[in-house]
């Protein structure tokens, strides 16, 4: 599943300039930054409504960028949207796998839209099924699938067209954490080959353990970029104090979740 | 506006096939039923009371307005209940447009798809009442090439109203305030020569009433140059209706 990247590797793989999303009148991404590199996976990490969804829409193509440059892959959205989505690979927060069709069938249908057909779809489509564990379901009905195997079969269908971008809008929402382990694994391997990811959270866990680099947003503000434990040691420090009304200290290692705290006052998850 | 289909449009096409393969022999069932019990209770039964119409028996002259009615209401459930579940409540749409399928391609899938569903069943009905001997001429060969631009328009017309109106409850008003009413109205059951000539000129209007028309016609033999008008309608009102549904769809669907 190896891909090298079709312009010297030197280009950033996404590129943002004062990247804004407005839903009438709603400033949902406003006025964002951020450069992604070739091979590294980038965390877009926040509380509900930060905008993180609105920012990934606008990189592959489903939301209308409203002002600001957006390149992706080297080429504008606006113009090269059909080439940019070629080769790409999408995870969207919602499962939208289709329901009519059996596990093996979506994978082979999703194939299609991208003119892969024949046996070359079969033999990807197998492949991925092993790879995500899912080989023994591909006759079954989607409706009969867990949380976690929809999820997977989701990843699984991103990956059909070999994708050099991969884009994942909160994987393991709702997953148990047995479930979300398997998922981080697999997107461990994805890119020890090569693939370059994007990935959406809640979960500062998620952010550290998969994260090269990430920016935490906040009401469609950037509030800082870098990487997880650098961020966590120059933002919050090495130990927490946290004091309760019981007059009880606890004394925590520093998290993510303590720099969002400092830099908002607010907590990540409600 | 420019529209932006690809052949990718084959694929989209091709995927609501696998799935309408998936059970074709209930599906097709289902829609036969239907035209057969109108011909067997307005056909056979009424029929027996009633006298030709313009020289043909009752039944012979229903049969054709079936196959026309029936192909037409196939679509239009296609393309309204049919299209609205893909994109409101399976996010069908939203996972092929992550794909290089663009939405104009997805839209032209449920166009193309809602068309084949006419073909499909006037064929269907045509084999029917070929069957019980109610097909005069050999010019009803021409039946699906005609019932796919019928087909097409009602399509369109279906998707602009889904477009438009795009809740789930909105589909039954629809069906009684749109669909309903062309059933009746539009020569399926009788002449309109009958009628008040308010009533004549508004089933001019009616898109079912040209296409009926056009598959009476070749049905029975009946061909001449006034089926060429019925036939220049329907094209002209595919050709002016046509980038609606992409215009409202993609009104709804990019945010
Ligand atoms: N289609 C839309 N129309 C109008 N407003 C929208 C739309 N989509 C998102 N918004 C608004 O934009 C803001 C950002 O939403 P977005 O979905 O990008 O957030 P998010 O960071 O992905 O949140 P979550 O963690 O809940 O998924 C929110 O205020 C949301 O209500
Ligand atoms: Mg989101």
């Amino acid at each position: 599943m190896t891909r090298q990247m079709g312009v010297g590797g030197t280009l950033d793989v996404v590129a943002a300039e004062d990247l804004v999303k407005e839903y009438d009148g709603l400033q949902a991404v406003r006025g964002i930054n951020f450069r992604i590199k070739a091979r590294e996976c980038f965390g877009f990490l926040g509380p509900n409504g930060a905008g993180k969804t609105s920012t990934v829409k606008m990189i592959y193509g489903l939301s209308p960028v409203s002002a600001g440059k957006l390149t992706v892959l080297g080429m504008d959205v606006r113009t090269k949207i059909r080439d940019i989505k070629r080769r790409l690979g999408v995870v969207p927060q919602e499962n939208n796998l289709d329901p009519d069709l059996k596990v093996l069938q979506n994978l082979l249908v999703y194939a299609s839209f991208f003119n892969i057909s024949g046996s070359e779809a079969r033999n990807r489509a197998q492949e991925l099924l092993e790879f995500f564990g899912l080989a023994d379901k591909a006759k079954e009905r989607v409706e009969s699938l867990s949380g976690g195997m929809k999820r997977r079969l989701t990843i699984a269908r991103a990956l059909i067209n070999k994708p050099d971008l991969l884009i994942l809008d909160e994987p393991t929402t709702g997953l148990d954490p047995q479930a979300r382990h398997m998922v981080w694994q697999r997107l461990r391997q994805l890119k020890e080959q090569g693939v370059t990811l994007i990935l959406t959270t809640h979960y500062m866990e998620e952010a550290s353990q998969l994260c090269d680099r990430l920016v935490i947003m906040d009401r469609g503000e950037i509030l800082v970029e870098g990487n997880p434990h650098q961020l966590v040691s120059e933002q919050a420090g090495e130990e927490i104090v946290e004091t309760s009304s019981s007059e009880e200290m606890i004394v925590h290692p520093a998290t993510l979740e303590d720099v969002f705290l400092k830099l908002t006052g607010r907590k990540l998850q409600d | 506006m420019k529209i932006n289909i690809s052949p990718l449009l084959w694929p989209v096409f091709r995927r609501h096939l696998i799935v309408f393969s998936r059970n074709w022999k209930v599906n097709v069932a289902f829609n036969f039923v239907e035209p057969l019990l109108y011909l067997t209770a307005l056909g056979v039964g009424l029929g027996a009371y009633v006298q030709p119409i313009e020289g043909i028996p009752y039944l012979k002259y229903l049969a054709p307005g079936l196959v026309a009615s029936s192909a037409v209401f196939a679509t239009a459930y296609e393309c309204t209940y049919g299209t609205f579940i893909r994109m409101e409540f399976q996010k069908t749409f939203q996972a092929m447009v992550a794909t290089p399928v663009s939405i104009d391609d997805v839209i032209a899938g449920e166009l193309l798809y809602g068309t084949f569903k006419s073909v499909l069943y006037s064929v269907v009905i045509l084999l029917v009442i070929f069957i019980l001997g109610l097909v005069e001429s050999s010019w009803a060969l021409l039946v699906p090439v005609v019932m796919a631009l019928g087909g097409l328009l009602f399509a369109i017309l279906s998707i602009i109203w889904t477009g438009l109106v795009p809740y789930i409850e909105s589909f039954n008003y629809f069906f009684s305030l749109f669909m309903t009413p062309l059933f009746l109205f539009s020569g399926v059951f009788f002449p309109l020569t009958g009628l008040h000539a308010i009533v004549q000129k508004a089933a001019w209007l009616s898109p079912l009433y040209h296409l009926v028309n056009l598959v009476r016609g070749i049905i029975l033999g009946q061909v001449g140059i006034h089926l060429v008008w019925d036939l220049v309608w329907v094209a002209a009102a595919v050709i002016v209706l046509f980038p609606l549904p992409f215009y409202l769809m993609r009104r709804l669907m990019i945010k």
